[in-house]
């Protein structure tokens, strides 16, 4: 996984609330069996028309917001599908940080084991940066993982959280596998106890097919 | 005494392998479905990295997103959709795990066979790259949905990483109403709390009307907690849960099963035990409820009228609405027994059991499907499909001009060749009314079986409880 420790880029602005992972990345276009070249559905239903051709009014059809590298959106972003298509999408895009006031869980969750940053805030800074994001080619944001800071375009910062496990992950650009094979012993461990105490959870499968 | 424990809490403690200092927790994976669309990069994954599946005997693979429900014997035409079903099966072979082939009378919906071949089990934790495989919960398992990574990891080291969610307890008191199904209670909760209502947290559904609710009912409530917001719903395991578990292939049996029945008695919520939230419903209060626009929690009665978004007062739902009703082509005031609809769908994770075939069914007797509309009847799996002809129901959806299709996903999510045309505007049983979800520009109106049987054969929204 690309490390990420920070983070200086256009900010698009996407006010929209409960921005669902059908629209960020239409299941039609799941059937792919790759991680890459996702982004040209990127948000397909909004970003194109139907004769295929260029939505001018999406935000990221605007000319300083094609290079977008943040995305500022509204409550409770990437519900619906666990798809993992849509981080994977918003990263071919270019976009490594989302900042909005709520995330759905599976989405937030999918976002750290890829390297792409999800910033809850309050919605008033929320409202703050959507004001910074609309500034065009002046919108310029930089994130700060490790301090936990953005820093907007009139050199104010607003400050975040993220859990320290995550924050770890991402400075490093760890890989979560590779780190519970470390407690490869403790899994074991509980395997030897729940086969004593509750032995009907093993061979469970066994004999199907 | 010790402290009072939830439902959750116990499967949580259960299954904790360790718990770092941060709160971050490492959980067990009783038992892993998978299924063709969020697997491929899983997989390729594991053999990049030089992988094996830790426990294939507590994993099972099936295909159902994208396998055609018209004649089957053909196979697959789109290409695409066959290439990921085979790499499904290259897969499976390659990584020694069960699974039921296409043309087994087992496959189906995932979430309809976990169940059905009593894979899912109380106190187990259930996942799946599937956001609703929270209906496992309805079982009294912990089930949840994942992102690939997070099946990659499962299939690796059959653990998570994971925060531990809060509890939460959503109460249904009380009689459910004639003509009211569990869509209809799970649509009533989610209009309640939001589509955001339940992030963070996992929701136990209790109260005498969910303790009356069959197993199909509780999987039906259980699905949709995800369009709650939270990504597992758990219905405690009881008398209900146990007779419809003892006999089915993967349950335990003899005395295993006996074992087993002693440990899911001591699964319950504890008296007195404190949730981080709580909802309360009155089920006499519940009517049937369709949706009118583009988020699962726009529902609203049957007798209700499409908002007015001038009346809406916080601007960014506003804004909302407004999109919604452009979307939807509503006109705010429009009583929803007037929309016209063109499609029909009755299936999806959400109500394709024998159950709500059922419903639907008794509704369609003896009528037709209304002139101009197209309706499919999708069963979840092989198996209900079969059970379905033997009670003679195929022929009554047949007669009254339904479609009868063979199990899958199908146009929930249209990743088969089941999609709407031209914007068309549909009554559907499944989970989803995001925009595009079920064909460009579909107009998706969520509804119960016997809600969407009566939108068939009247050719509108309509009260099923003035049919009946």
């Amino acid at each position: 996984m690309e490390k990420f420790t920070t983070l200086t880029g256009v900010a698009a602005p996407l006010p929209m609330v409960n921005i669902d992972t059908d629209k960020i990345f239409p299941a039609v276009y799941l059937k792919t069996i790759k991680r890459t070249g996702l982004s040209k559905h990127l948000f397909e239903e909004i970003r194109f028309r139907p004769d295929g051709s260029e939505n001018p009014d999406f935000v990221l059809n605007q000319k300083p917001y094609r290079n977008a590298k943040i995305l500022v959106g509204g409550e409770n972003f990437g519900c619906g599908s666990s798809r993992e298509h849509a981080p994977w999408a918003l990263l071919d895009y270019g976009i490594r940080a989302v900042i909005a006031p709520s995330f759905a869980d599976i989405f937030y969750n999918n976002c750290f084991k890829n390297g792409l940053l999800p910033i809850t805030l309050p919605q008033s800074e929320v409202d703050l940066l959507l004001e910074d994001a609309k500034k065009g080619a002046n919108a310029i944001l930089t994130i700060d993982l490790e301090k936990g800071t953005i820093t907007r375009p009139d050199g104010g910062t607003l400050s975040f959280t993220i859990d320290p496990f995550r924050k770890h992950c991402l400075l490093e650009g760890l890989d979560d596998i590779g780190l519970t094979e470390k407690q490869a012993g403790a899994i074991s461990a509980f395997e030897e106890e729940t086969r004593r105490s509750r032995p009907w959870l093993f061979n469970i499968t066994e004999g199907a097919s | 005494m010790a402290q009072p424990r939830t439902l959750f809490d116990k499967i949580w403690q259960s299954h904790l392998v360790s718990e770092q200092d941060d709160g971050t927790c490492l959980i067990y994976i009783d038992m892993h479905l998978v299924h063709e669309v969020t697997s491929p990069q899983a997989f390729e994954g594991l053999r990049l990295a030089g992988r094996r599946v830790r426990r294939p005997d507590a994993t099972i693979a099936v295909a159902d997103h994208n396998v055609p429900t018209s004649d089957r014997s053909r196979g697959i035409d789109d290409p695409e959709s066959r290439l990921q079903v085979d790499t499904l099966e290259e897969n499976v072979r390659a990584f020694k795990i069960p699974y039921f082939p296409v043309t087994d009378i087992r496959q189906g919906i995932v979430h309809i066979i976990g169940p059905e071949q009593g894979l899912s089990q109380p106190g187990m934790t259930i996942v799946c790259g599937d956001s609703h495989t929270a209906t496992h919960g309805a079982m009294g398992a912990l089930a949840f949905g994942i992102g690939t990574s997070e099946v990659e990891h499962v299939l690796a080291t059959q653990t998570l990483l994971q925060r531990r969610p809060k509890n939460m307890r959503v109460a249904v008191e009380g009689s459910l109403p004639f003509g009211v199904s569990a869509k209809d209670v799970i649509l009533a909760i989610i209009a309640k709390i939001g589509t955001a209502g339940g992030t963070g947290h996992v929701i136990e559904y209790a109260g005498s009307a969910i303790r009356g609710l069959s197993m199909e009912g509780r999987m039906t409530l259980c699905n949709m907690t995800i369009e709650a917001g939270a990504r597992a719903g758990l219905v405690a395991p009881d008398e209900t849960t146990f007779a419809y578990l003892k006999g089915r292939p993967y349950a335990p049996k003899g005395a295993s099963l006996e074992k087993a029945f002693a440990y899911w008695r001591t699964l319950p919520s504890d008296r007195g035990v404190f949730y981080d939230r709580e909802v309360s419903i009155e089920a006499s209060a519940i009517a049937p409820h369709v949706t009118w626009g583009t988020s699962p929690q726009d529902a609203l009665p049957i007798t209700g009228r499409v908002p007015d978004p001038a009346l809406e007062k916080d601007p960014s739902r506003r804004a909302a609405m407004e999109r919604s009703l452009q979307y939807m082509a509503l006109k705010p005031n429009t009583p929803l027994v007037e929309v016209a609809v063109e499609r029909v769908f009755i299936g999806s994770c959400t109500n394709s059991r024998i159950e709500d075939l059922r419903a639907a069914a008794a509704v369609a007797k003896g009528r037709r499907v209304a002139k101009g509309v197209r309706a499919l009847v999708v069963p979840g799996s092989g198996l209900v499909k079969r059970q379905a002809e033997e009670e003679g129901l195929d022929r009554i959806f047949l007669e009254a001009g339904f479609e009868w299709r063979e199990p899958g996903c199908s146009n929930c999510m249209s990743m088969n060749a089941d999609r709407a045309e031209h914007a068309e505007r549909i009554a559907s049983t499944s989970n989803r009314n995001f925009e595009g979800r079920q064909g460009k520009n579909a107009k998706t109106h969520l509804m119960g079986p016997a809600m969407a049987a009566a939108a068939a054969v009247t050719g509108h929204i309509a009260d099923v409880r003035e049919l009946s």
